[in-house]
């Protein structure tokens, strides 16, 4: 990522460091770039946010909030882990093939990436993780139903769990169409069919060998099938995070539980319906487009009943300002920026002219960077003394945290800036070449130098991370003061069942500063 | 700690873990298929008119109904296999599964001969749309009794089995289970038989 910054920034120069990977003489090549940049998304995406937001959260902590001894099919949840060993190690491993990495794009458009190399292994590798999300979910939403402990009502389970719940299903139900859509891409590759390949096609001068008649756009609806309710699993497990340290530090209940889960359940239901605005520049038609941009407005609304509820619940608490919860307010915010500049994408009169610009990179990233990662370091800090019965250390956060607050702007703000100016969101050379981006151009140094230094921001995270496993304060069971059921197990938590004690779960999730009750909180397993 | 609702049913839900385990599997299944099932639609109405029809009537419809025939048996053989082990018959149980491998068999074996059938024509699956998700959802379907295939194996062999001496009721379960994937697999082709030989 930061070599794709310093191409953008200084285009056809040597790359320092790692130049000798790059072509000759240490300059980085068109195509190379092409790789990097499709390579990125997959990796992020599918290597990154998904496997530690859903794989490592949603398996370490709903468990332990439902108070369940382990999830409901420990051999299954070893296949999904190892599926995606597998799946992680073909997409690595085609960086160092001789046909080099995919460089289509994360969304891997035909018939562009019917030609170009390195797709084969990007198809393989998609199936693994697919293979390995599937499996993941089925068993995330087994035990969320299942294995809830006496007492846990659906109303009672923490904000965490039930975006876990919603997001499996969404995992489950859109993750098959694509890899029905990736089936039929390895068959155009491989078999040479033509699901995706329409008549007439001339590649390179010379007609393609075809028998034709195939759809571009099927594969855009397929992968878009997916890819649109992908979005909603990499946020709302970040949500939920944020939901948990919300209320712990405030000090009261979050405010409007029951809005925020219905909120879920109801995003995770339209997500399904939103996923054409991604192609609204294909030419599908007006009747399409008007659809999929009312159904795009209408998503809208349960995520800022959520983003609504979570500002009304700092009213009046008593705040504390620790990491965790330093991070989960800085997502308020950073999401807000990431939501609303979403709206004139879902329009499809305004997205005529957004699209494919760096604009809509700066809207995602606000979305997935400030927004889930934030999120999930949040979660990291807060759950840490769980997981290692030490806490982490406050002053290394907050080095952590301020820098990476102000350099995150300083690398996604100007892209609206440059999106806005036109710059299209693929070019290898930061627009260089093109007249119309000459005005705005300057931003490209500025942005990577804030990536460079957000890079250097999480150095403190990194030796926080590893010193605390060793040195940090020692934490007892409930360090946070919290209520929710996994702060009754002890830290860390017995190596099979979880809990030492029987749980028997009476009370709601978020039960804190009740009045007349003996502390400013009262966990959910006390007896009422 | 042990896991619990393995043998003995959640009360409030009324159900074991891999009963729902494997329901929420075969939503997502219905959706693999489903979203080929829309891709063959999208690429009929696409294709010229009377294309389909053209390469469709290349396939043999009489095979294809034998091959209906046999997988509808092996569901049934599959339902008495579990029946057998609610009445505690082990021995009648062991002769159905066998019966339902059989039965497996015999449908791949008939489907490669279509296959070979097609080749010696020179028909590929990059003769025309139609033929490619042809091939493709066969093939498809061709891997999900392969998979099927493999498990009742397992639950027919003595290693697989061992369980049902020390826990009976487990044992039915997982039979269960597999049952339910089982007719799943026949669903699929109940629907691929109209769409692809017949339309």
């Amino acid at each position: 990522m930061m070599v794709m910054r310093w191409q953008l920034a200084y285009p056809e120069t040597v790359i320092p460091f790692l130049g000798y990977l790059f072509g000759e003489a240490g300059i980085m090549l068109p195509e190379q770039y092409n790789s990097l940049g499709a390579m990125h998304g997959t990796i992020m995406i599918f290597l990154g946010v998904v496997p530690l937001a859903v794989g490592a959260f949603g398996n370490y902590v709903v468990p332990l909030q439902i108070g369940a001894p382990d999830m409901a099919f420990p051999k299954l949840n070893a296949a999904s882990y190892w599926s995606y060993f597998v799946g992680g190690v073909i997409m690595v491993a085609s960086f160092f093939m001789p046909e080099g990495a995919a460089r289509s794009g994360w969304t891997s458009y035909p018939p562009l990436s019917i030609f170009e190399s390195g797709q084969t292994m990007w198809l393989i590798g998609m199936v693994f993780l697919i293979t390995s999300s599937l499996l993941g979910s089925m068993n995330f939403i087994t035990t969320i139903i299942q294995l809830r402990a006496p007492g846990l009502t659906w109303m009672r389970l923490p904000i965490f769990v039930w975006a876990q719940f919603v997001s499996s299903f969404l995992l489950v139900l859109a993750f098959p169409p694509l890899e029905a859509a990736a089936i039929l891409q390895l068959m155009d590759r491989i078999a040479s069919t033509s699901f995706f390949m329409p008549s007439g096609l001339v590649y390179a001068g010379a007609p393609v060998d075809v028998s034709g008649y195939g759809s571009p756009l099927l594969w855009q609806h397929l992968f878009w099938f997916l890819a649109h309710p992908e979005v909603y699993v990499l946020i709302l497990p970040a949500m939920g995070i944020v939901g948990e340290i919300l209320a712990n530090n405030t000090r009261k209940p979050i405010w409007g539980y029951k809005s925020i889960v219905f909120a879920l359940v109801i995003l995770g239901f339209l997500s399904f319906i939103v996923w054409a605005h991604h192609m609204f520049l294909t030419g599908m038609g007006q009747v399409m487009s008007s659809f999929f941009q009312t159904t795009t407005m209408i998503i809208s609304i349960p995520s800022v009943i959520i983003l609504t509820a979570y500002f009304m619940s700092l009213w009046g608490g008593s705040i504390r300002f620790n990491t965790p919860m330093l991070f989960a307010l800085a997502f308020l915010p950073m999401f807000g920026i990431g939501g609303l500049t979403g709206l004139p994408l879902g329009l499809a009169a305004a997205d005529i002219y957004l699209h494919d610009t760096y604009y809509v990179i700066g809207h995602f990233h606000y979305v997935v960077a400030p927004g889930t990662l934030f999120a999930l370091f949040a979660g990291i800090y807060y759950w840490f003394p769980k997981i290692t019965g030490r806490k982490m250390n406050e002053a290394l956060g907050k080095l952590h945290f301020w820098p990476s607050l102000i350099f995150m702007n300083g690398v996604f703000m100007p892209m609206f800036i440059q999106g806005l100016a036109g710059v299209s969101r693929r070019l290898y050379d930061g627009g260089e070449m093109y007249a119309h981006a000459s005005d705005v151009l300057q931003w490209n140094e500025f942005m990577s130098i804030s990536a460079f230094c957000l890079g250097a921001a999480q150095i403190p995270f990194i030796i926080n991370f590893f010193m605390s496993i060793f040195v940090g304060e020692k934490a007892d069971r409930n360090p946070w003061k919290s209520t929710t059921v996994e702060w009754a197990a002890p830290s860390p938590p017995i190596g099979h069942g979880n809990f030492d004690t029987k749980i028997i779960v009476h009370r709601e999730a978020y039960e804190y500063g009740v009045p007349d009750a003996k502390n400013d909180f009262t966990p959910q397993t006390e007896e009422t | 700690m042990e896991i619990p609702y393995i043998v003995d049913e959640r009360e409030d839900t009324g159900l074991i873990n891999s009963k729902l385990g494997i329901w929420i599997f075969l939503a997502s299944e219905v959706m693999l298929f489903g979203g080929l099932f829309s891709a063959y639609v999208f690429l009929r109405m696409a294709a010229p008119p009377g294309d389909f029809a053209h390469w469709g009537a290349e396939l043999n419809v009489p095979l294809a109904t034998l091959n209906t025939l046999v997988l509808i048996t092996s569901s049934v053989t599959m339902v008495m296999s579990w029946a057998s082990l609610k009445l505690k018959d082990f021995e009648k149980y062991k002769i159905y599964m066998a019966l339902t491998l059989l039965c497996a068999a015999i449908f791949l074996v008939v489907k490669y001969f279509e296959y070979t059938a097609k080749f010696h024509h020179d028909i590929f699956p990059s003769s025309s749309t139609f033929m490619a998700i042809y091939f493709t959802l066969t093939g498809l379907h061709g891997l999900h009794i392969i998979g099927g295939m493999i498990v009742i194996t397992y639950l027919w062999m003595p290693f697989g089995n061992k369980i049902w001496h020390t826990n009976p009721e487990h044992f039915t379960n997982r039979v269960e289970v597999i049952g339910l994937y089982w007719h799943f697999v026949d669903l699929v082709w109940i629907f691929l038989f109209p769409v692809l030989y017949l339309i």
